[in-house]
């Protein structure tokens, strides 16, 4: 598909000046090298993406039609960015903000209180500035979902609330503002190569079987929001990197007639942000997953190929009855969410195999809800996560019943026995009963410091419990 | 007026520009800094047999490895006492640093570090308190506060209750972890950077580890990227390590520990258990009580036996006890040294008394919130330790003051429709009081000093002894210095804490900083003033006492002839050969206590406090949601009060943490579970309430502390208590009313589940798991 021969050199765009890295170590978060290189504004508080403090905004394409004409600032924990994946792109850090006076954010949140130790506060400062520029912001019409991701240990967070609500409108010669007005950069091939390491990104599906083939071991990143964890927690080292975030094909979104189309890579607030309302178990999960910070570079083909027993959107995917497409060697084919996970963060993908798009039959199920069971409602990885969805017949029976869960088992799973239960009968309580005694008996969960086995257990009825409650108790 | 303006943090700037500076952010400043990692040892016990370091030096980059035979003075950085081996052969806690690796790279020391081999024979642990119980293993004697004849009551009291309450213990997680860089400065002099709370004790312990006098050693604390207690005594050992290392290669080096090395390294909030029975009458008032608390001070004292000690001095919070026996012990166990946290014992030893009280209030059927009432300190009345409690009516004053803002009866019967009709969410409500005593229980601590300078241009440069960690001390003294010289804010600079300015300091902690540094730094810049008027009358040609500076400005008092800027005075004065610099010292006054009589009068003074909470909870999880909070605290007359309210505001929040959803998980071999952000959970601006309302008590000037103002950091930790005795309601809810809701701590979400299925299960539901 590319004509023009992927880039060998690391270069981007820093708070306006152009950097050349190249050479870096292609494990090298954006963080440690910003860090290296004397911009020291960004912190590690975590260096696995939950606490915001080291986040630096990227201009991005916008998402409707017009994406050509102008562009958007995203805000992403640099702590989980690889600096080759800045690599033709342009970032502004919290050193870029200000120009010879304060920026309006940096204003409200100095006038507010809004920095007692201030360590967290260029996270907050870049989080609020993405959300100043926000398209379609009204005056007063701040979401906190925007500093979600950003931990503050001092504040109790009121005043960076109310700086964020005290935010004016873009007024003047913002330099900030007419960058939006150009598009943003496009995001090029990239074959990096230092030492034995090997970092390749390439812009269409075959490029990125091909490069597959060639290097079996190659690890896959997409938003690299799972495998950097891993990097900087376990201090695992990566031979050969395969970015698949220039993959054309993997950034579909198409709402046809009889599915749902949504690129593997198309990052979740991409999702969150096109679908609307929806389905709605999938617009009721993205507020919840995790944090803007991460649904910023987190994609559902990552969060399926984790296969991880308490990813949040397994469940809610299954319940949909989603399928995925998925490339290889060998051509195309189809693999049900159902039967995507075959253990323990291990999958149905042969090897040289990619996920391509996520796929969403219609009509979406009548009755649904998703339900996730944490120690705190924002920013948190599920102890239970559940989707259910039912359809009823014209007497009122259930004739479609999908029950799924995550952290209940080894993998993210539908209760089988009790769908059946419900399938056929009526839509009542005798009949909710029935299908917690067969859900009940289904799984085996574990304890672990999110949960012990018998709280998971008990999560595992009283979802259902909860489901009927909200959605049939009522009637 | 520069004091009670509400003033922005004087970082502020700096830290919106992301051009504040904080420990390790000075690496890039110094050529050559090598990087340190630690080599861990992943068991609770263990005796070390060999190690191969040959991987790590064969590793590219690494430059050495540092192990015991480096430590060119004592190989111990013991605070409290020499229990604290730097470089061990017996592994006391899981993840015990052993060796550290130097490299050219943070990379290269990481696969340094990875690439050593322990062989290591493991020994079994000490994992609980109970385990260290059972098998007498403590740090200390048991601590005893005791007056009139608690046992003799207790038998004769009309009602009787007991409980047992597990406390768990609380992850600082300051956003910066600890951070050190070492270097020789061009004086020869060991120039320790350090994010810690006492700059003192760094300096000491870096002395005591290189064999060398503290005047060889400058230690400077830039500003904290918080702190909360967790750098009082716990920057010390990688200060420590970094000394060595730059003794060693004679390079700079940096040890910075990241968030998992600091989880696994160093200490936290003491876990505890309390055993209690309280002895009370038909109204509710206590006639006695009795408790017995246990710590978990882990593998080393450190500030364990004091942590305790506060613990026991607030085992009453608010309340008047007549007869009454608290005893404490330290106990001994494998875990990483426990230590100072913000309320420093203080809010394990009142959550005792709040748990009985509910108790009592669950026994008589009466509201929790008449039981507390009743039994507050009033005027005349003194502690079990026989303090008198100064201004105890204000306790009842910022309850009745806080029930009318908070609309607390109308609420409460509110809440109590909305039950009545709701099945599955359930609504509680609750009231809670503080009272906390603000000095350093050790009496030494309890001076301050500080060096203030004007140059001739008329700028003054204010050095003190505290650090600032984000709660806006320099914000404050930059205040007290502008007022008490009388020159304008702007005028005043406050210097980064070192210890070449100010020596022997104490650790700024026990909401002291601004109590000791503002009246250190007040003297001394009052002595400046007498100095500079004298110049201003000579030179306006008026009498001593007409002469005022304000502002910047000197002039008469009625306004007649000259004003004369603060810089033609010190200009004039300089001149006139005036000594332009001052120091200050401050010992708080009258404070004394015998520990073996357990008597005296260990606090200049109790600061107080009440807050108010309204949540929501589902049955189906144990989920639950902060609807509302109303807070009113007593700081005095504030001299700050953006600082202040967000003292307030912080302290709450962290304290909602503790009590609700900050969850220390250690598996019974003793290795920690919760090792980072993504395990360990702190309130995010999703729990924090949006329905908030914080007040200062008016009219609350303190007599004796500077400019009438009073100590804020701790005591709004307590406040939260409110929020864990409204989800006790809420439970309660759903069952009998009448039986006691047990209430474990922190109460997550699982904990409140089950606390509900017990309630359910009384009145013939529920399940149990």
């Amino acid at each position: 598909m590319s004509s023009t021969p992927p880039a060998s050199r690391l270069r981007f765009t820093l708070n306006g000046r152009a950097i050349d890295a190249t050479g870096a170590d292609p494990n090298t978060t954006l963080l440690a090298w910003l860090r290296e290189h004397g911009l020291t504004g960004a912190k590690e508080g975590c260096a696995e993406g939950e606490c915001g403090a080291c986040a630096v905004v990227m201009v991005r394409p916008r998402l409707d039609d017009a994406a050509l004409e102008g562009a958007r600032y995203v805000p992403v924990n640099a702590c989980l960015l690889l600096l080759a994946s800045v690599a033709g792109q342009e970032v502004l850090t919290v050193e870029g903000v200000a120009g010879a006076t304060l920026h309006p954010v940096q204003q409200a949140l100095v006038d507010s209180g809004g920095s007692q130790c201030g360590y967290c506060t260029p996270g907050f400062v870049m989080s609020l500035f993405a959300e100043y520029y926000r398209e379609g912001r009204a005056e007063g019409g701040f979401e906190v979902d925007s500093i979600a991701g950003n931990l503050c240990r001092c504040t109790g967070y009121r005043p960076i609330r109310d700086a964020g609500r005290a935010l004016p409108m873009i007024t003047g010669d913002d330099a900030h503002a007419r960058r939006l007005e150009r598009p943003a950069p496009a995001c090029p091939g990239l074959e990096l190569s230092v030492g034995e390491r090997r970092y390749f990104r390439p812009t269409s599906l075959a490029e990125a079987l091909r490069i597959l083939a060639e290097q079996p071991d190659a690890t896959l990143v997409a938003g690299g929001t799972d495998v950097v964890v891993e990097l900087n927690q376990r201090m695992r080292r990566l031979h050969t990197i395969l970015s698949l975030e220039a993959v054309a094909e993997l950034r579909v979104f198409e709402d046809g007639e009889d599915m749902l189309r949504i690129g593997a890579g198309v990052p979740l607030s991409e999702v969150e942000d096109r679908i609307g309302e929806s389905p709605a178990m999938l617009a009721e999960l993205l507020p919840l997953f995790s944090s803007r910070l991460i649904r910023n570079r987190a994609t559902l083909g990552g969060n399926l190929g984790t296969a991880s027993p308490i990813g949040d959107s397994p469940p809610v995917l299954l319940a949909l009855d989603a399928s995925v497409r998925v490339a290889g060697p060998e051509g195309a084919r189809t693999i049900p969410v159902a039967e995507l996970f075959t253990g323990y963060r291990q999958t149905a993908l042969e090897p040289g195999e990619l996920m391509v798009e996520v796929q969403i039959p219609k009509p979406y199920p009548t009755i649904s809800r998703f339900y996730k069971v944490s120690k705190r409602v924002h920013d948190d990885i599920s102890t239970v996560a559940a989707g259910f969805a039912i359809d009823l017949d014209e007497q009122g029976n259930v004739r479609h019943a999908r029950l799924a869960y995550g952290g209940v088992a080894a993998t993210p799973m539908r209760a089988v026995a009790a769908e059946e239960a419900l399938v056929g009968e009526p839509w009542s309580a005798e009949s909710v009963a029935k299908a917690k005694a067969a859900a009940a008996s289904a799984f085996t969960p574990m304890s672990d410091q999110r949960g012990t086995a018998a709280y998971r257990t008990s999560m595992v009825t009283n979802l259902l419990d909860k489901f009927w409650a909200q959605t049939g108790a009522m009637s | 007026m520069s004091i009670g303006k509400a003033v922005c943090h004087e970082s502020a700037e700096g830290h919106v520009t992301g051009a504040a500076l904080y420990t390790d952010d000075l690496v890039a400043r110094h050529p050559g800094c090598l990087h340190a990692w630690p080599v861990q040892v992943m068991h609770a016990r263990a005796t070390v047999n060999a190690v191969h370091v040959g991987g790590a030096l064969a590793t590219d980059g690494v430059v050495t490895v540092l192990d015991g035979s480096d430590v060119p003075g004592e190989n111990d950085t013991g605070a409290a006492r020499r229990d604290e081996v730097l470089f061990p052969t017996e592994i006391s806690y899981w993840g015990q640093p052993l060796l550290w690796v130097l490299a050219e790279t943070e990379e290269a020391a990481k696969m340094g570090a990875l690439a050593v081999r322990v062989d290591v024979t493991e020994e079994p642990a000490i994992t609980s308190i109970e385990q260290a119980i059972e098998q007498d293993s403590f740090h200390t004697e048991p601590g005893v506060i005791a007056r009139g004849d608690a046992e003799g009551a207790l038998a004769r009291a009309t009602h009787r209750v007991s409980g047992e309450l597990h406390v768990g213990g609380q992850e600082h997680f300051y956003l910066e972890t600890h951070a050190s860089i070492a270097s020789i400065d061009e004086a020869g002099s060991v120039m320790i950077q350090s994010s810690t709370q006492h700059p003192t004790e760094t300096q000491e312990i870096v002395a005591r580890v290189l064999g060398v006098d503290k005047n060889q050693v400058v230690v400077q604390s830039l500003r904290m990227g918080g702190a909360f207690g967790g750098k009082e005594t716990q920057a010390n050992p990688w200060a420590a390590v970094a000394a060595i290392g730059c003794h060693k290669t004679g390079r700079p080096v940096r040890v910075r520990l990241d968030r998992q090395r600091d989880f696994t390294m160093s200490g936290k909030r003491h876990p505890f258990l309390g055993r209690y029975t309280i002895g009370f009458d038909d109204e509710g008032r206590i006639e006695a009580f009795d408790l017995e608390l246990f710590s978990d001070g882990g593998w080393a004292l450190d500030l364990s036996a004091p942590v305790l000690h506060r613990a026991l001095f607030h085992a009453d919070n608010a309340y008047y006890l007549p007869h009454v026996r608290v005893v404490g012990r330290v106990c001994k166990t494998n875990a990483c040294s426990h230590t100072a946290f913000r309320g420093f014992g203080g809010p394990q030893g009142m959550l005792m008394i709040e748990d009985a009280l509910e108790r009592v209030a669950c026994a008589l059927g009466l509201p929790p919130r008449v039981v507390r009432e009743r039994n507050f300190y009033r005027a005349g009345h003194t502690t079990h330790y026989e303090q008198e409690v100064t201004q105890a009516d204000r306790i009842e004053r910022i309850w009745k003051q806080l029930s009318r803002t908070s609309e607390l009866p109308a609420r409460e019967a509110a809440v109590a429709a909305f039950n009545a009709t709701s099945e599955h969410l359930k609504r509680g409500i609750a009231i809670t009081p503080l009272k906390f005593g603000i000095s350093f229980t050790a009496k030494w601590y309890n001076q301050a000093a500080a060096l203030v300078l004007i140059y001739q241009d008329g700028s003054v440069q204010v050095n003190h002894g505290g650090t600032e960690m984000g709660q806006g001390l320099h914000t404050k003294m930059r205040q007290v210095a502008a007022h008490a010289l009388g020159v304008t804010l702007e005028a005043v600079r406050v210097m980064p804490t070192r210890t070449d300015k100010v020596p022997n300091t104490s650790a700024t902690a026990a909401s002291s900083g601004t109590d000791l540094n503002g009246a250190a730094v007040r003297v001394a810049c009052e002595t400046l003033k007498e100095r500079l008027i004298t110049v201003a009358v000579e030179m306006l040609g008026v009498e001593t006492s007409d002469v005022e500076m304000i502002g910047g400005v000197a002039r008469s008092r009625d306004g007649s002839g000259d004003a004369l800027s603060f810089g033609a005075v010190v200009g004039r004065a300089y001149h006139d050969r005036v000594q332009l610099s001052a120091t200050g010292f401050y010992k708080t006054p009258d404070i004394h206590f015998d520990t073996a009589a357990g008597r005296g009068k260990p606090f200049h003074y109790f600061a107080y406090g009440a807050a108010v909470a309204e949540v929501e909870v589902d049955r189906f999880t144990g989920m639950y949601t902060l609807r509302r909070v109303d807070i009113l605290q007593d700081v005095g007359d504030s001299l700050s009060p953006l600082i202040d309210i967000g003292q307030v505001e912080g302290g709450f929040a962290q304290g909602l943490g503790w009590l609700t959803q900050e969850e220390l998980h250690w598996a019974p071999d003793g290795r920690l579970a919760t090792t980072n952000a993504s395990t360990y959970k702190l309130p995010t601006i999703g729990e924090c309430p949006e329905d908030w309302h914080v007040a200062l008590l008016p009219k609350a000037t303190e007599p004796g502390v500077v400019y009438g103002s009073k100590a804020v950091g701790e005591p709004p930790f307590m406040l939260a208590f409110c929020v864990r005795e409204a989800i006790r309601g809420a439970i309660g809810a759903f069952g009998d009313k009448h039986r006691f809701v047990d209430l474990a701590c922190p109460a997550t979400a699982e904990r409140v589940y089950w606390a509900i299925e017990q309630q359910r299960a009384i009145v013939g539901h529920g399940q149990r798991g």
